[in-house]
């Protein structure tokens, strides 16, 4: 048959006067080559709706984009409506779609990232010089943080980290067609592989050290959910995705709702400043799924769902990998577990927003109440855990509550891994204890600040968690401990500002990143953020319409990226008044 | 469960299923609130309705908390009203300061809160699309509330809105972010109805006239009987509104929202027309209305009705009692039906008496009244919420009742299983758990497999059977030799598949049938029809909850007309005339002797009038010269009468062959009930004055009798009601004060205060012996199948915007502008066989006729087959259809008949309507 028999969509006319009479039904209709590509790329893989983003992604892998007739083509597969596959496919920032008459994106994207501490480290530069050395083919966008701060300014050519990034590495990756993300004993040589890809604890050896001994002890009977709900309260373990919700608690809730109950793990580690969760799962991967597996044979749930942020290209290789392996040759009957790649979309860390991602839509966050523990994933009641969370579990079970809740400084209990970046001599991820000052921190785990960088003030809790001026160095660390500055740890990102950063600057690029980040759906959100943006223009802020605006976010925001963005705009009026008029 | 909290310091008695917002309104405190709807799904994304609640870190919106016992809510704090108010300035800083409409909530909150002028610097405003007839879309108002998107895709579930892009640049899509006049869009206007701001309005500015009146009546076009809200402004309907009523809840359709500007149509009869003398009747004609005078002359109401009465009584008196026929109408009101039946028994002194039922649902009504003794539905479409199973098969309610099939998608939303059978794929396929593309002309071999199965495998309701029906041994023998792998090849399904269909219908809770006239329209209507009965019968999915036979009427009073005896064989209620009781009942009624031989069908008559048996016709609203079969035929019958009166509101295809033409008031203009496909009893009440001369169809009749010698004085519908109540035990119970006071009542309603019954058929079936009847059916081909002269086959039908023959609805400028040209819908892949590119003219040639029209490639139609509307008369779908009936319900084959296509053809050539032009006019011309 001829194409425009089923894409006569674009011809489509209104005249004034008389009408021509549609030659097909109304709107668009499947193009048959587009269908046949969709199939192909489909296979036998299932239709239902909660596998739109994971269709999604292998259209736009295949064809560097999402064209208008595969749009149409997957919405009629997937028995949806064209506009379910439209408002999903635009609301991740890592499809590019593409209608009639626009041109699809160059064939290799590099992503520069311009969150704080990449844009402290010289991002801006790097967005600036690039386009015009990269040549046509390439098209550089700026991007949310791609979690790799410690090696900040960092650029992604394709889904492949360039740490520390210039514009001489970055062009000579380019030429050299470098756009996977390396991974060790894949034949090539990446100047940089050490650094994104270390090497993991594999299955095997994992194995060998022990590994999955105590969930298949927990399997076998030898311990009783009772106790081991019990140790998981007693270790102070709380939610280390920033929420801070003690983890046993957790369990213990949801063992009380009604099955079938789901398990959802968030590695959606999105919050600029973080990268905790990529450090551990760059390193020993199993056992943050072995404390999945104990928590589920706790909770009793029967399907385990891991959502891993798409930019994490090398963790989502060492995951297929090690889940399969698992899979196959299973310590015991494991419950089925489905790995879900992320889109791009830092609210996707929000965990109802996850949620409704991980159903296939658009990560829009729900109203609480009902609370996820009762109707979370697919509607029912579900345990979601940050992946972090999961990782203490083995150690806790095995050496005992009292090992983790023993650690602790300036009277806090447990362990925090600080992502800490910015102006510090050794940025990375630091286990300390918690409680820990930021003062002691940057002298006893980041060896100083950089030369020539005297401390000015830091973030203690990424872009949400507010600015805290270097004269309040000595507060411990901790949730909790900051709600009294009107600050908060989250994740424990600390980024450090020093006298060659300003507050102001830290606070513009973190409400211009909630702008782009808020999901749109609620007011003070949608709107406030953007109107926020241009209030922040200049020193001369409109601080009393500020505060009154970010108020409402603080007060009336469906959920917390809302509620968060204000600190850093409250922070500088209240720590750093100087900085403003 | 009663919730007891305090609301601004004040004790208060909520409910655990009662919103906050709602308690605070029925304790008189008012909320601001914009996302918010009652009756919609409550989203809390506007945030204006946030209110403090003690104990909580951030404030709760309103619209979406519940109460909890002890629960302290402020609404009016300093803190609720900062974030009230901060949420409509920051909204406000965003929109036009000139609203699109008088009725902006948010102008509404922003005045009663004090809002002024905000502080904030506006967005970056989108463009006004205007690429829809019927709606403006003007983003620039848009407060991303999102209620437009919840009405078409959770109440309408026409899924083309959508919420896309995200953050600031978060926008309302019509699928791919495409104009609105290029998407899927049907056009039911349901976001306009739910948007609060303008963004959605109707186009050309309507909005913002100021209406003199409201009044509130019942939509005119098919059975599923929405109310609605007419807005008018002296004589004129500015817009319609959906009301809440039982059949729609507010919802409409494009029809019912967009089409009513037909009766202000410059072509309105309005003055009585007589055929000038020796202008010959012909069947060769193109009827041009807006060049009357070349046929008919002017005249005054005395010569027309003198004219026309005397014409019918002379040749009743010269030829005989059954020389004379009427067609009534299932588009007029019950009292007209009544009285036009009345008037040809008792004044015509036959049964010659029949309307378009005869080619609806007269197969589905042969079968019901022969298996249960009652040819209504068993339950409301709404019922369908209590379904587990929907089984739709032969109907494409989106488009032919499409807030019907709102209710069937919203259950298929919420876990109902939708099994579509029909060899078109409609837009409900979708939906569907199973859609079964089945083969033409194979409906008892699918349906009969499927009773296999069910017989087979032990499905059936041995208790039901035993205790409800006869004749179960007879349709288990039969069914035998249809097992599933045997009709695969002939229906064109798996086995499997079959078998997975008859095992989900037959165990599910609660199982409903609904059908349309892809089952009634066939040779072997009847028999489709009986094979429904029976899935229903053997299983017991009958008279419960969710569960029953459900045939989807056509028009908005086909059920009414049928019930008030507008049909050749029954009086009203469907008292026999063959049964001799039910002769002197009437008899007794109208004081006169009546003709014991049940009268000829509307196929049969057409017939009669060929052969001079028939030689004078009385036709009310409707317009056989384009909706019967093979209408060539049927207008050389018309042509040959020697006295034919035609009573429309338009110069339709059969007054163009009138001897007198009697003006009549159309839907608005007058009141009357009508009743829908539930049963449900409607009130419609006039909102504006008729143009001219017409008049009111029920005075019409009336004088009509009087001038063929009946006594009659009505002077009101509700005269006439009453009387009906007498005869008609169904609706004895409903007065005319409960119908001005609940505009809808359900019958049966046989005693006053009763209040109807919604599902019947609970503990028995109305027969004789209180059983249902098994009558096993066996394949019947189709009369005329293709063969290699003719290799295709056609199938007739409707379009969403167009409504039977088109004389209205191509009148109306909206739905005339959205399909103003006859299209053919043929698989791309058949088109390209004919090499045809789509939007190109195709002929189609039957052996009775040729129409050549526009090719519409559409890949939901089967391979082999044709699919074209009837309502277009430049290219009349049934100068082709085959008038061969079904031998029980004399229904015609509309469905099925050989046809062969053609490269080219003449272009369709309008009269002096249709083509999409009349919007261009009408706007221009004001």
């Amino acid at each position: 048959m001829s194409d425009e028999a089923a894409v006569s969509f674009s011809t489509s006319k209104r005249k004034q006067g008389k009408k021509s009479a549609r030659s097909t039904p109304k709107g668009r209709r499947v193009d048959p080559k587009a269908h046949q590509d969709v199939l192909a790329l489909l296979g036998d893989a299932p239709r239902r709706r909660d596998l739109l983003i994971e269709h999604l992604h292998k259209i736009q892998d295949r064809f560097g984009c999402l064209a208008a007739a595969h749009l149409v083509a997957l919405a009629a597969e997937m028995k949806l409506a064209m506009t379910e596959v439209y408002e999903v496919a635009t609301f991740y920032h890592h499809f590019d779609v593409v209608k009639e008459g626009e041109a699809a994106p160059p064939a290799v994207t590099v992503r520069v990232c311009d969150s704080i501490a990449c844009e402290i480290a010289g991002s801006r530069e790097l967005l600036t010089r690039l386009p015009a050395l990269v040549g046509k083919d390439v098209r550089v966008l700026h991007a949310p943080c791609v979690g790799r701060c410690e090696t900040a300014p960092v650029a992604v050519i394709g889904q492949n980290p360039v740490p520390h990034a210039t514009t001489e590495k970055v062009t000579a990756l380019i030429r050299a067609k470098a756009v996977k993300h390396p991974q060790p004993g894949d034949g090539t040589s990446h100047p940089h592989l050490d650094i994104v890809a270390p090497g993991h604890i594999d299955y095997a050896a994992y194995r060998a050290n022990g590994g999955y001994e105590l969930a298949a002890s927990c399997i076998g009977g030898a311990k009783t959910r009772e106790d081991v709900v019990a140790a998981m309260e007693d270790s102070g373990l709380r939610g280390l995705g920033g929420a801070g919700f003690p983890a046993g608690r957790k369990w213990k809730l949801v063992a009380a709702e009604p099955a079938p109950r789901l398990m959802a793990i968030n590695i959606d580690e999105g919050e600029p400043g973080t990268f905790k969760d990529r450090y551990y799962l760059e390193r020993d991967p199993h056992r943050f799924l072995e404390g999945a597996l104990v928590a589920a044979w706790a909770v009793g749930i029967a399907e385990i769902y891991i959502y891993l942020r798409d930019e994490y290209h090398g963790c989502r290789a060492i995951l297929e990998r090690e889940i399969a392996a698992v899979q196959s040759n299973p310590p015991y009957p494991l419950p089925p577990i489905h790995l879900r790649r992320g889109a791009g979309a830092y609210i996707c860390g929000e965990e109802s927003a996850m949620i409704e991602s991980i159903e296939g839509k658009r990560g829009e966050p729900r109203l609480r109440p009902p609370y996820v523990a009762q109707v979370g994933l697919f509607n029912r009641p579900t345990l979601e855990h940050n992946m972090e969370t999961l990782h203490w579990v083995r150690d806790i079970l095995e050496k005992g509550p009292a090992w983790f809740a023993g650690h602790g400084r300036h009277g806090r209990k447990g362990l925090r891994s600080f992502s800490v970046s910015g102006r510090v001599k050794k940025p990375g991820v630091h286990l300390a204890p918690a409680g820990i000052t930021v003062k002691e921190l940057i002298d006893e785990y980041c060896d100083g600040m950089l030369d020539g960088h005297a401390f000015y003030g830091y973030l203690p809790g990424g872009a949400s968690g507010g600015i805290l001026p270097a004269s309040m160095a000595d507060i411990p660390l901790d949730f909790d401990t900051l709600t009294e500055y009107g600050c908060f740890i989250g994740s424990a990102a600390i980024v450090i500002l020093s006298d060659h950063d300003t507050a102001t600057g830290a606070a513009r690029n973190l409400m211009r990143f909630f702008a782009e980040e808020s999901c749109g759906q609620c007011t003070p959100c949608r709107v406030g953020t953007v109107k926020a943006v241009t209030l922040m223009e200049g020193r001369n802020w409109d601080q009393p319409l500020l505060k009154e605006l970010s108020q409402a976010m603080i007060d009336a925001s469906i959920c917390g990226l809302g509620q968060a963005a204000p600190n850093p705009a409250l922070s500088v009026m209240k720590y750093f008044p100087q900085e403003i008029e | 469960m009663p919730v007891g909290f305090t609301l601004n310091g004040t004790s208060v008695v909520g409910h655990s299923d009662e919103t906050l917002i709602e308690t605070a309104k029925r304790y008189g405190v008012e909320i601001p609130h914009l996302c918010y709807k009652k009756g919609m799904r409550e989203d809390g994304n506007c945030r204006a309705c946030v209110v403090e609640i003690k104990g909580e870190r951030v404030l709760a919106p309103s619209c979406c908390r519940y109460p909890k016992d002890g629960m302290e809510v402020t609404t009016n704090s300093p803190r609720a009203l900062l974030s009230q108010k901060m949420v409509l300035e920051l909204l406000l800083s965003d929109v036009p300061e000139t609203a699109y409409t008088r009725n902006s909530e948010l102008d509404q909150w922003a005045t009663n809160l004090a809002i002024g002028k905000p502080r904030f610097k506006a967005r970056h405003q989108p463009p006004q699309d205007l690429s829809h007839p019927a709606i403006a879309v003007n983003l620039d108002a848009c407060i991303q509330c999102g209620r437009c998107v919840r009405a078409c895709r959770e109440e309408q579930v026409n899924d083309v809105i959508g919420y896309a892009f995200r953050g600031g640049e978060a926008k309302i899509v019509f699928d791919l972010d495409d104009p609105m006049g290029n998407s899927t869009c049907v056009a039911c206007g349901e976001c306009v109805q739910a948007c609060p701001t303008g963004a959605l309005m109707p186009a050309r500015d309507v909005g913002l006239t100021v209406p003199d009146r409201q009044v509130e009546s019942v939509c005119p076009y098919c059975g599923v009987g929405c109310q609605l809200t007419y807005h008018i402004k002296g004589n004129t309907i500015l817009h319609v509104q959906g009301k809440d009523g039982p059949a729609n809840s507010s919802r409409l359709c494009v029809k019912g929202r967009y089409g009513f500007d037909y009766v202000q149509h410059k072509h309105r009869l309005t003055m009585p027309l007589i055929r000038k003398a020796g202008v010959k009747k012909s069947k060769e004609f193109t009827v041009d209305p807006d060049n009357w005078g070349s046929v008919f002359r002017e005249a005054s109401w005395e010569e027309a009705l003198a004219f026309a009465a005397t014409g019918l009584k002379d040749i009743r008196d010269t030829h005989g009692k059954r020389s004379l026929a009427g067609f009534g109408s299932a588009k007029g009101t019950n009292e007209e039906a009544y009285l036009f039946q009345k008037l040809v028994r008792t004044g015509f002194g036959s049964n010659n008496v029949d309307h378009c039922t005869r080619l609806c649902h007269a197969s589905s009504v042969a079968a019901l009244m022969e298996g249960i003794n009652s040819g209504a539905v068993s339950n409301q479409v709404r019922d369908v919420v209590q379904s587990e199973v929907i089984f739709v098969i032969g109907a494409n309610p989106t488009m032919n009742h499409p807030v019907a099939a709102t209710w069937i998608k919203n259950a298929a939303k919420t876990g109902a299983k939708l099994i579509v059978a029909d060899p078109r794929r409609s837009d409900l396929a979708r939906h569907a758990t199973y859609y079964l593309q089945f083969n033409p002309d194979t409906d008892v071999a699918l349906l009969n497999a499927m009773l296999h199965v069910i017989v087979d495998e032990g499905l059936v309701n041995e208790a039901f059977i035993r205790d409800r029906t006869s004749g179960y041994e007879a349709l288990a023998e039969n069914v035998k030799a249809f097992c599933p792998e045997t009709m695969a090849p002939i229906c064109g399904i798996d086995a499997e598949t079959i078998r997975a269909v008859a095992r989900l219908y037959a165990t599910s809770r609660a199982s409903i049938i609904m059908w349309g006239m892809g089952i009634s329209q066939h040779v072997h209507g009847t028999d489709n029809a009986r094979c429904l009965i029976a899935l229903a019968l053997s299983t017991g999915q009958i008279g419960k909850p969710g569960s029953g036979l459900h045939p989807l009427r056509g028009q908005n009073n086909v059920q009414g007309a049928s019930d008030a005896g507008l049909i050749p064989m029954f009086y009203p209620d469907y008292q026999r005339v063959a049964t001799p009781k039910a002769k002197q009942r009437f008899e007794k009624l109208w004081g006169m002797e009546l003709d014991p031989e049940p009268g000829l069908t509307v196929v049969e008559i057409i017939n009669a009038a060929k052969r001079h048996e028939v030689r004078g016709m009385y036709v009310m609203g409707e317009n056989p010269a384009m909706s019967d079969p093979d209408v060539d035929h049927a207008r050389e019958a018309l042509a040959s009468l020697d006295h034919l009166v035609v009573q429309d509101i338009f110069l339709t295809e059969t007054a163009y062959l009138a001897d007198v033409v009697l003006p009549a008031t159309a839907w608005p203009e007058k009141i009357g009930t009508v009743t829908n496909t539930d049963r449900m009893v409607q009130l419609g009440r006039k909102a504006i004055e008729p143009p001219g001369e017409a008049r009111p169809d029920l005075w019409i009749i009336n004088e009509l009798a009087r001038g063929i010698g009946l006594d009659w004085n009505y002077s009101h519908p509700r005269e006439v009601f009453d009387e009906m109540r007498t005869c008609m035990d169904s609706i004895a119970g409903i007065t005319w004060d409960r119908l001005e006071r609940e505009s809808s009542v359900t019958y049966p309603c046989e005693k006053e205060g009763d209040p109807g019954q919604p599902t019947v058929f609970v503990t028995n079936f109305p027969t004789p012996t209180g059983r249902g009847l098994f009558v096993p059916a066996d394949i019947i081909h189709a009369a005329e199948r293709p063969d290699e002269e003719y290799p295709m086959v056609l199938i007739t039908g409707r379009q969403l915007e167009h409504w039977h023959t088109g004389s209205m609805t191509r009148r109306a400028s909206v739905l005339d502008n959205i399909e103003p040209e006859p299209v053919a819908s043929i698989h791309p892949l058949d088109l390209a066989r004919v090499e045809v590119e789509p939007g190109e003219t195709i002929t189609i040639e039957s052996r009775r006729g040729k129409i050549s029209l526009y090719a519409r490639a559409d890949d939901g139609i089967p391979r082999g087959s044709v699919f074209v509307p009837f309502c277009y008369y430049e290219a009349a779908a049934n100068m082709l259809t085959n008038p061969v009936l079904d031998p029980f319900g004399k229904i015609p084959e509309f469905k099925y008949c050989a046809v062969r296509l053609s490269k080219g053809g003449p272009t369709p050539i309008h009269s002096s309507f249709g083509g999409g032009t009349l919007l261009t006019e009408t706007s221009l011309g004001h």
